[in-house]
């Protein structure tokens, strides 16, 4: 394989991978952790939907608007939507300039499109919005944003919808998570191991199984992805192969083996608490002179043998 | 400050950058020295910086402050240092009635939702005074500690708020930097603090974060520093690097050194 024919593979394997994340639309869960984030995904994503000619509407709480478009051009910039949410999300300046019902009603005014452009709709992050939004209400939000192109009624002239989640794994409990899973048409869990970051991709096509893939990548400076083998696994042996192993059971003070004979004397011999054969038969004849047991008893003088009250403390 | 975790983190006073939310925490021992280096740090760089300190008293920070090099009374007098003291604010607060609101409102509301009169003392203090000339390089929000206000009764989504509100004008509007302690709770299952420390992690560009030995306590050792860079500004540093150094802290400074090689064990 020639190197050119080599690099278009590999870009053909890139775009492969965005764009199976983007193809079947829906939900889709970025989970990342303190130290494998991922933002630099969903900024690689958005920046693949801009260049597709997607509307790209961004809905940024957690990063300001100049720290989120770092790293694009202004190509990629002037097509990005963004709704800021990060200066005054909950109105405590007490102006007129926040959007009427915050990040959760700028989401909902999404459903009400009537595009066919296909639409990728970025939330910076759901975390925020799942730490501060009822899960139900973010949950059926999210429903209605992601499904609306499945809609039975003019299902031919709305364009596609994907919704990419930005989702901090460590701050949400099971429930939430797994409402958000069920809901969530393809899931990328970011992890990686010695500098190397991995996504462990779970897609969930209609009417298949659902699919997973682990992908080993690496962003670039201008977000876009370069695909990778993953660590290599072969460790080299410390051991000097000149040095001869040492055996470290030479000059014990104890012994470690056992000879023939103490090895049958070992083997035949009864445990104190087996029942075998022989306690069996012992217990069931019972030796001469030991028929039934008696018991000799002879009573005190204060001794009061009233079954009726034997504890001697009823008042009657 | 120390001189040694100053070449750690690869920053000198008039070096460091802007716009930065450093994340200090500890877990099993005491990670306070690391306020203290910040403290003298950001004064020594000519920084206005607010201080709101709900663990100590002045005299106390004063105290070490003077170890290191810096003068608190000092810069408290010529208005570099906005010095909220919790302590003396707290019995203020319950004990006399105020006429406008104080930062630590929520002391006195049962149902208090929000820190919005904080995070109002914080922007006040730290907003440009148009003095015509900048008297001061940029401003800095140094917080000792947060998990005590969980401990007051404020739910973890309300401090994380008042971090947001204060990120979005300290480091973002003022290009400023910010510094807070959250405690680590560890085995305690302690799910408010861990949301706190989680959801502050994911906003850090810096986390420092100081273990007590997993062997237990140690005269030479007292304990190892795990330093995580979150995204680097300079593209060339590898993403999301993490260090772990083990120090000994003295007198007047913090010795540091790699894992294993302490001076008392070779």
């Amino acid at each position: 394989m020639t190197p050119s024919e080599g690099a278009r593979a590999g870009t053909g394997r890139e775009l492969e991978m965005l764009d199976s994340l983007l193809a079947l639309g829906g939900l889709v869960l970025l989970r990342d952790s303190v130290e494998w984030e991922g933002r630099s995904l969903l900024k690689a994503l958005v920046k693949k939907s801009a260049l597709c000619g997607e509307q790209v509407h961004i809905l940024g709480c957690e990063v300001s608007e100049e720290e989120f478009r770092e790293g694009f051009d202004s190509d990629i910039n002037n097509r990005l939507v963004y709704h800021d949410f990060f200066r005054d999300p909950l109105n405590w300046s007490k102006t007129e300039e926040a959007f009427p019902g915050g990040p959760l009603g700028a989401l909902r005014a999404m459903c009400k499109r009537t595009d066919p452009v296909p639409v990728t709709i970025a939330l910076d992050s759901l975390s925020w919005l799942l730490l501060r939004l009822p899960c139900t209400t973010l949950c059926q939000a999210l429903h209605a944003v992601s499904h609306q192109d499945s809609c039975p009624g003019d299902s031919s002239s709305v364009g596609k919808v994907s919704v990419l989640g930005l989702l901090h794994e460590e701050l949400h409990g099971p429930g939430p998570m797994g409402a958000l899973s069920n809901l969530a048409q393809t899931e990328v869990t970011l992890g990686g191991t010695m500098g190397q970051a991995s996504a462990h991709i779970l897609c969930r096509r209609p009417r298949q199984c659902p699919t997973d893939q682990t992908q080993w990548f690496s962003i670039l400076p201008d977000f876009s992805l370069d695909l990778q083998e993953g660590p290599s696994v072969e460790s080299q042996p410390y051991s000097d192969p000149h040095i001869p192993p040492v055996d470290p059971t030479t000059h014990l003070t104890f012994n470690l083996h056992l000879s023939k004979k103490e090895r049958e004397a070992r083997d035949s011999l009864i445990l104190p608490f087996q029942f075998s054969s022989e306690k069996q038969q012992a217990l069931l004849r019972p030796r001469p002179g030991q028929a039934t047991s008696h018991i000799f008893y002879e009573p005190d003088a204060y001794d009061d043998l009233d079954q009726e009250d034997p504890d001697d403390d009823l008042d009657i | 400050m120390f001189v040694e975790l100053n070449n750690l983190l690869n920053t000198t006073p008039d070096t460091a950058e802007q716009g930065k939310l450093t994340l200090l925490c500890d877990a099993k021992t005491d990670g306070s020295f690391l306020v203290h280096h910040f403290l003298s740090f950001y004064l020594k760089a000519n920084c206005k910086v607010c201080f709101v300190a709900l663990i100590q008293s002045f005299s106390h920070y004063s105290i070490v402050g003077q170890k290191l090099g810096v003068s608190l009374t000092m810069a408290r007098e010529r208005g570099q240092l906005v010095f909220l003291e919790g302590l003396k604010s707290a019995v203020d607060i319950v004990f006399q009635a105020q006429k406008e609101p104080h930062p630590l409102q929520f002391l006195r509301e049962a149902n208090a939702g929000n820190l919005k009169p904080l995070f109002e003392f914080v922007r006040e203090a730290l907003k440009p005074v148009d003095s015509g000339e900048a008297q001061w390089t940029y401003p800095v929000l140094l917080v000792d500690d947060l998990s005590v206000l969980l401990s007051l009764g404020m739910g973890a989504v309300a401090v994380l708020d008042f971090i947001h509100y204060c990120r979005a004008t300290v480091c973002w509007e003022l290009k400023g930097n910010m510094v807070v302690l959250v405690h680590d709770s560890g085995d305690a299952e302690d799910e408010e603090n861990d949301i706190l420390l989680n959801g502050l992690s994911h906003q850090s560009h810096l986390i420092l974060r100081a273990e007590g030995l997993a062997t237990g306590f140690c005269r030479d050792v007292h304990g190892q520093l795990r330093i995580l860079w979150r995204r680097p500004s300079q593209p060339t540093v590898h993403r999301d690097q993490s260090f772990t150094y083990q120090y000994k802290i003295q007198d007047k400074s913090v010795s540091f050194f790699a894992k294993g090689m302490s001076p008392a064990v070779l």
